[in-house]
Order: structure tokens, then C-alpha cells, then sequence
């Protein structure tokens, strides 16, 4: 591994990016840039909390969420919206619709896709169902076997994007049902060890799509530090390799920012958190050098 | 924009060698948060406002009037708020279980946290249903053996929580153990088995309710407590809770 400097000041950090960029242009090649945002365990926060609010006065909602994504796209229109699960239940805007309301919102901010929580399945797979129409994006899993179920084709194990020529692979990760949701609510819903899955993934996005990113978009949740066994984002990006981000949900971790984790063969993984109700937008610039090839021993990370 | 968690990782490319297609050379983090210093987005929120109109007037409109301030702290082993809850789940699921089964409920027991708000004096609404009970759980009617029902009845004199029960009768003497116990007036027969109304939470082994695990059957009503109290609400004009002898401890 390579050296490590740490920056505190953004003045400081942001100067480092401009001698990067210079530095690059020198070979002659126009540099991409790809931008995630994502959002998890929005639970049905249409609106912002009220002044009153005891923890997040004046935050979150969809409305100004909105305004914020359209001014990053003006920026870069080559950005993919996520989100991480969780999407229902917490307000009356789910009880009263059923989860309308939430996927409709997110079809018109254009989100690109969405992993299944567990809190998605509250009113039953035939629930989720119902509200498949109003979701103009897709829904990715790739460790929930859906195939004895009604879900069965509604939902994919990946999809890949390509932006600017840049081929993106995002998979979807969810938690253990049983024991959190109940059977009813699941029924035949199979769940696949999302190591495994998460192995088979890397593999058919990275060697068989060759895909130029990798992101996994997970419900698992960010870490159990009491139950270490629990297959978590750190646990998972630990154990498997050519993942470049793990997109996480579940657990409401508001990050101050990305967690930098060693992957099987040792090399960095960002692993973020948005929070939870909306109140936070992750997001993950990639810069990509479109002709030169670099050794991940050329890389120094500058938190 | 208040970009307060920023930071950045930054990959510089230093190793120069041959060609592959597409390769990172810099990455950018940042945790965004959504404040009111961003404007909302006009066509999203005209989206929203009719959705939120008919919620709104939905869950203000006046059910009923509570005469009242109920809490579930006012009291020892039985308040009033939660003879409420226990006596509406009684009063809404009883009929459903009869049409399905041909069965009746012999008493029902909920949980003391499953209170999640007091219920103001004056007019009642949905939203109040909503804040009493803003969880999605369900009403379920366990079949327990008489044996079962010896170990709720201990594990209620052990709590000493105001678990709202209704149709059931226990008193406790100063020490704690359970002297007296009725269902409906009638004393309990340990040997036979009693229908009993409960939540989803409580029959999967919430609190600690572990008697629930000897349920010969569990029948789901796919009734939610919420809904209970909205079909109760709206078919009352007033209500006037009180604590009675439902569970009591003797002083001496």
C-alpha cells in the first residue's frame, strides 16, 4: 500500500484536485466524470420535518431533494439516482396510498434504480406488486429468489448503465427476511447468501459485462459490531472483490463520509450511508482517464 | 447549500503504463443534507399538495371527543388509556374471530409500550389512532392451553406493568403472587384452552411474552390495531376511559 495523507482543510484538498486534472490533461484526454446520488430508508418522508422537530428541524423533503438533484445534473448529466430500500412506511402518505405516492415522486425525480428492504414488504409481496406500475425505474436484488412468487420477473439481479461511454453495473443486496418480516408478508421469497451472490456478481459484472464500475446496492445494513457473523456492507466488501461502492441502507448510519474499506485482494472500496428519511443525498463522484491505465499501487487516497 | 459533511478521497494517478478502456483515477464522497436553504421544486410539490390535503382533512376530521387527558403513566396495573385499547381490541376483533371460527375471545392482552401517545381531552381524530398506535401491527387471537395461560398469568404479577388486558381479572396480593384470576367473571379451568387476543408482536415472543410459543393455533384477524381504534372512534361520540379493578395489587 502506498502512502497516506490526510487533508483536513478543503482548501487544501480541492487545490490537490486541480493539480490532478492538470496533471491528467497533459496526457491529451478528455477525463469523464460520473456521479451516484443516492438515498435509503426514506420511509415515506414526502415532506420535510417542521420547525418543531426535535432532532431535524427544516430538513429533508422531496420537493427541495428535487432541486438539489436537478442542479447536480445541470453539472453533470451523466449522474445515476439510487436508492438503498426502505422506501415505505413511516408516514401516513404509505398508509393512506400504499407507496403511490413514493414511487411516483421518485419516477419523476428519475431515479435509475432501487433495492427491496424490508420494510417494502409491509403490505405483502402482492402490496409491492400493486405499486409496480407507478415506479418508472427498476428494482434490483440479486439475493432474493423471487422466481415462486409474484414478484417473479419484476425484479432483476443487476442492470447495467452505460453514461459517456462509461459501462456501470449496479446489483442489488437485501437482508435476511425471517425473523424481521413475516412470512406472510414474504411467502415463498427465497434469501441467497449475499457473499456468495455478491461473488457470482463481481464476477459476471467485472469479467463477463466488463463493466467500468461496479456498485452494489444494499439493505443489508452498515456493520454489526455485536453479531459480527451478520452479513454487513463492511463485512461484505471485505470478503469479495472488484466492487467499487457498496451503496448501503437498513441500519440509518449517517456517515460524515465514506467508509474506505480493504476488499479480498487488498484494494480500496467506498462504502456509504445516506441517513435515513431523506434527510441526506449520498454523492459519489468517479473520475475516469479514458485511455490510460493505472496500477492500484499508483493510487494514494487523500481523505 | 449547506454542504456540512463534506470530504473527499482523492486517487492520483502516479504509475503510467499501457492501455485499458476505462480506468478511475479520482473519487469524490460527500453526505449532502436537504435544508431549507434549497428552494422546493415547484412541480414536485404542486404534485404532492393534493395528496397531503386529503391526509390532512382526512386525519383532523372529528370522530369523537375524549373528556379527558389520558396517559399510559396514570396508574400502576391498569389505566385507563390502556383499558381502552384493550377493551376496543375486545369490542372490534371479537366479531371478526366469531365469523371466521364460530369462536369467541376469552380476554385479550396487549403491551404497556404499545402506547405510543397520550390521548388528549377534546376532539378525537384519525390522527389520534395514528399517534396511539403509529405501528402497523395486527390483531391475532392465540389458542393456549390452560397451562399457557398459568404463565401469562405469572408473568403479568412479575411485571408489575400495566399491560392493558381486557375480559381478564387478576389480583395480586401484597407480595406479589396471584390470588384471584377470572375470565369474564367465570375463574380460570388450567385445563382448558382459552382464545386470546393479542398483537403480532407480542405472539412472536415480544417482551418476552414466551407463553405465546405454546399456542395450539394462532388466527390472524388481518385486522390492525390502528384500524381497530378508528372503527371504534368512529362509532363513539365520547369516550371516558377509567381504571378499575381489572388488575390490582392488595396493600395489605
Amino acid at each position: 500500500m502506498k502512502r497516506r495523507t490526510f487533508i483536513q482543510q478543503t482548501t487544501a484538498a480541492t487545490a490537490l484536485v486541480g493539480l490532478g486534472g492538470l496533471g491528467l490533461q497533459s496526457f491529451a484526454s478528455s477525463p469523464k466524470k460520473i456521479t451516484i446520488l443516492h438515498t435509503n430508508d426514506v420511509h415515506s418522508h414526502i415532506d420535510a420535518f417542521g420547525p418543531e422537530n426535535g432532532r431535524n428541524p427544516n430538513q429533508g423533503g422531496v420537493a427541495r431533494r428535487a432541486t438539489l438533484i436537478e442542479s447536480i445534473r445541470r453539472e453533470n448529466p451523466n449522474t445515476l439516482l439510487l436508492d438503498a430500500g426502505d422506501i415505505f412506511q413511516g408516514t401516513p402518505y404509505f398508509n393512506y396510498y400504499g407507496g403511490e405516492l413514493e414511487f411516483k415522486l421518485m419516477s419523476m425525480l428519475k431515479y435509475d434504480a432501487a433495492t427491496i428492504g424490508n420494510h417494502d414488504f409491509d403490505n405483502g409481496l402482492e402490496g409491492l406488486f400493486a405499486q409496480l406500475p407507478h415506479a418508472k425505474f427498476d428494482f434490483v436484488s440479486a439475493n432474493y429468489d423471487f422466481s415462486n412468487t409474484i414478484m417473479d420477473t419484476h425484479s432483476k439481479p443487476y442492470k447495467i448503465f452505460v453514461k459517456d461511454g462509461i459501462k456501470i453495473g449496479v446489483f442489488g443486496l437485501g437482508i435476511e427476511l425471517a425473523g424481521l418480516v413475516d412470512k406472510q408478508m414474504y411467502k415463498e421469497t427465497v434469501y441467497l447468501d449475499p457473499i456468495e451472490i455478491a461473488q457470482d456478481m463481481s464476477r459476471i459484472l467485472k469479467e463477463n459485462e466488463k463493466c467500468d464500475l461496479v456498485i452494489c446496492l444494499s439493505h443489508l445494513g452498515y456493520n454489526y459490531r455485536n453479531n459480527v457473523q451478520k452479513p454487513s456492507d463492511l463485512s461484505v466488501a471485505a470478503k469479495t472483490k472488484d466492487i467499487d461502492l457498496f451503496i448501503g441502507g437498513h441500519t440509518h448510519t449517517f456517515l460524515k463520509k465514506p467508509t474506505i474499506v480493504k476488499n479480498s485482494v487488498g484494494k480500496d472500496v467506498l462504502v456509504n450511508q445516506a441517513g435515513c428519511f431523506g434527510l441526506n443525498l449520498g454523492k459519489i463522484d468517479f473520475y475516469f482517464d479514458s485511455d490510460k491505465n493505472k496500477s492500484a499501487d499508483g493510487v494514494s487516497i487523500l481523505v | 447549500m449547506k454542504f456540512k459533511f463534506i470530504f473527499l478521497v482523492l486517487g492520483l494517478l502516479l504509475g503510467i503504463s499501457c492501455k485499458t478502456p476505462s480506468s478511475v483515477y479520482k473519487i469524490e464522497g460527500k453526505n449532502l443534507i436537504i435544508t431549507d436553504s434549497l428552494q422546493n421544486n415547484a412541480s414536485i410539490e404542486s404534485f404532492i399538495k393534493p395528496y397531503r390535503e386529503h391526509i390532512n382533512n382526512d386525519l383532523d376530521s372529528i370522530l369523537g371527543y375524549s373528556v379527558d387527558t389520558y396517559s399510559k403513566a396514570d396508574g400502576h396495573l391498569n389505566t385507563a388509556i390502556g383499558n381502552l385499547m384493550a377493551d376496543v381490541v375486545y369490542q372490534q376483533a371479537d366479531p371478526v374471530l366469531f365469523a371466521r371460527t364460530g369462536a369467541h375471545i376469552d380476554f385479550v392482552l396487549l403491551n404497556h409500550g404499545g402506547i405510543r401517545s397520550i390521548i388528549s381531552k377534546g376532539p378525537i381524530t384519525k390522527r389520534t389512532a395514528f399517534e396511539v398506535m403509529p405501528f402497523e401491527n395486527s390483531i391475532v387471537v392465540s389458542k393456549l392451553p390452560g397451562a399457557h395461560v398459568q404463565e401469562l398469568l405469572e408473568y403479568l404479577s412479575k411485571a408489575k406493568r400495566a399491560h392493558p388486558i381486557s375480559k381478564l381479572k387478576i389480583l395480586l396480593n401484597k407480595d406479589g403472587k396471584v390470588v384471584e384470576s377470572s375470565i369474564n367473571g367465570t375463574p380460570i379451568d388450567f385445563n382448558k384452552t382459552y382464545y386470546i387476543a393479542t398483537n403480532d408482536y407480542l405472539i412472536n415472543g415480544g417482551d418476552g411474552m414466551d407463553f405465546f410459543k405454546g399456542s395450539e393455533e394462532v388466527i390472524v384477524l388481518d385486522y390492525k390495531i390502528r384500524n381497530a381504534l378508528i372503527d371504534y372512534f368512529m362509532k363513539t361520540d365520547t369516550i371516558n376511559p377509567v381504571a378499575d379493578d381489572r388488575f390490582i395489587q392488595l396493600k395489605d
